[in-house]
């Protein structure tokens, strides 16, 4: 497998890791990789990763692969509460929250490389991804299905240095890492909290050509005047829909870069991607995907095949993410206008805040536990600077509201639900704006009447 | 003169709903050093939206992005227009 190129320094130019506090040389980690004896008691074990550090993961990954038998990624934003299902779905032996070796640690025999490569391909890599009641389904993926793609095409001189606002604890910047270990490049790493603006200067200064980002991280790069400091080769977007005045705002920052956009999801892994410079992608690319990818659309959702789909949601067992014919449905709705397909949403209503996703439901069952709130209802409205944000409308309980209804006592309510939001939702869940309304809709069904794309 | 005021007071109401210490707001104040991350910023804007009735973001595509306080403000002024 491709990796074992860099872990055996074989990809020809240094190549590094970096984050805003140190940095790490691949060939260096890699070797300690294949005589980590500090590894061995974590051989054939289910290990969750639950590193506060982007770079600790990586090295992790890289020790860990063809050692543990399975690898769970746990995004420093997923709620602690969720720790103990994932860990029972996951048969989860041992929680990594710090890397429990030393560099330089002991030396231990190196195995074979036919040996070492057929454990690196054994390696199950699990990444998380939200569902509708906000608990994390687990999506399973071996190496093949995550970098089975990528080749390494880099020059003798070394690859190309990557920079991604991404968390590569989830699939879009677990992608990113691959490529940048596989096609012999380096890779800088955001901080925990650190601003788009801040890590663009950082990149910029170690030298980094490749730039990868959803349309709001770049929205924010515009608006924090710090496009300038970077002079991209290449700038991606992926992650969430991608608007046609984001492409042209960045070909106007940056003419001589190779600009594209991609689809991927967690489960159907990286889909296509689309370098006209134009938002959606052409209908002739249903009949020539390319790259084994097939694509489909029923019922007005994007079908995806390819051999980067998932292997299955575990749950004690594995359950398919693909249906009999080996589709995956993107849940994500396209209209075509003038040959091209748009994305238009998702059909289940799925909101996506900055490429964070958020279910309404989820909002819902916050706001309903206030005891001034008979009902909400919670959807999407779109937004320049995030794609989406979450909004709310919320009907009273008659007590709360009958004695007085001026603007100042709405006004009141209003500041208290945000505040019971903020106590118990992540930022990006927390509805933008509250309406308190005198009623909701019922559909037919007698469900509150949602608006889907 | 009302549509400053509007911007201003919700920037200040936003800032400190998601306890970002905000510089003393002027025209000149980079959006880059205000604190406020991305999340912020859309909520301003869903904000505006509704309190001022316009979004001058959507208005055509040829927005430029604001970078200052200032440009910012201007830019829902023009839209009010």
């Amino acid at each position: 497998m491709h990796l074992l190129a860099a872990r055996t320094g074989r990809a020809g130019a240094r190549q590094f890791l970096r984050d805003e506090t140190r940095e790490v040389d691949v060939a260096h980690v890699a070797r300690e990789a294949l005589r980590a004896a500090p590894c061995e008691p974590l051989r054939g074990k289910s290990v969750l990763l639950a590193l506060p550090r982007q770079l600790d993961t990586a090295i992790a990954l890289l020790r860990l692969a063809g050692v543990a038998r399975r690898i769970v990624l746990w995004p420093s934003d997923v709620s602690p509460g969720h720790l103990g299902d994932v860990c029972d779905a996951a048969d989860i032996d041992e929680v990594l929250t710090e890397l429990p070796w030393q560099d330089g640690g002991n030396v231990g025999a190196a195995a074979s490389d036919a040996a070492e490569e057929a454990a690196v391909a054994a390696t199950e890599w699990v990444l998380l991804t939200s569902g509708t009641t906000g608990r994390p389904k687990l999506v399973a993926h071996t190496l093949a299905t995550l970098a089975g793609h990528l080749r390494n095409d880099a020059a003798p001189s070394g690859g190309p240095v990557w920079c991604t606002f991404y968390d590569i604890r989830r699939y879009g910047g677990l992608q990113i890492l691959l490529r940048a270990l596989v096609g012999g490049g380096s890779l800088v790493l955001s901080g925990a909290h650190e601003a788009p603006a801040e890590l663009l200067l950082r990149a910029g200064a170690a030298g980094a050509t490749h730039f990868l980002g959803t349309p709001s991280h770049w929205r924010r790069v515009l608006m924090t005047g710090a496009a300038a400091a970077i002079a991209p080769e290449y700038v991606r977007l992926s992650g969430e829909i991608v608007d046609q005045a984001i492409l042209d705002r960045l070909r106007d920052a940056y003419p001589t870069a190779r600009l594209v956009h991609a689809f991927a999801s967690t489960e159907a892994g990286l889909g296509f991607e689309v370098a006209d410079g134009m938002s959606g992608f052409p209908a002739a690319l249903l009949d020539q995907a390319g790259n084994g990818v097939a694509l489909r659309i029923e019922e007005d959702r994007l079908r995806i095949r390819s051999s980067r789909v998932a292997l299955g949601y575990l749950q004690s067992r594995l359950i398919p993410v693909a249906d009999a014919d080996g589709f995956v449905d993107t849940g994500d709705v396209v209209a075509l206008h003038d040959g091209r397909y748009q994305f238009a949403g998702r059909r289940d209503g799925t909101v996506n805040v900055g490429g964070q996703k958020v279910h309404p439901e989820e909002v819902e069952a916050v706001m309903n536990l206030h005891p001034a709130v008979q009902v909400s209802r919670v959807h999407a409205r779109s937004n320049p600077i995030t794609g989406a944000v979450v909004v709310a409308e919320a009907v009273c309980r008659m007590a709360a509201m009958d004695t007085d209804q001026s603007d100042a006592a709405i006004g009141l309510l209003q500041a208290e639900l945000r505040s019971f939001c903020r106590d118990r939702l992540p930022p990006h869940k927390i509805p933008a704006v509250i309406r308190i309304v005198p009623r909701l809709e019922l559909g037919a069904s007698g469900k509150l009447a949602r608006q889907r794309a | 003169m009302q549509v400053r005021s509007i911007v201003e007071r919700t920037i200040v109401e936003v800032a400190n709903e998601q306890d970002k210490r905000l510089p003393p707001l002027s025209d000149e104040l980079l959006l880059l050093d205000t604190g406020l991350d991305s999340l912020c910023l859309a909520v301003i804007v869903a904000r505006l939206e509704d309190a001022l009735g316009a979004d001058p973001f959507s208005r055509d595509e040829d927005v430029v992005f604001p970078t200052t306080i200032g440009e910012f403000i201007r830019l829902y002024e023009e839209a009010a227009h």
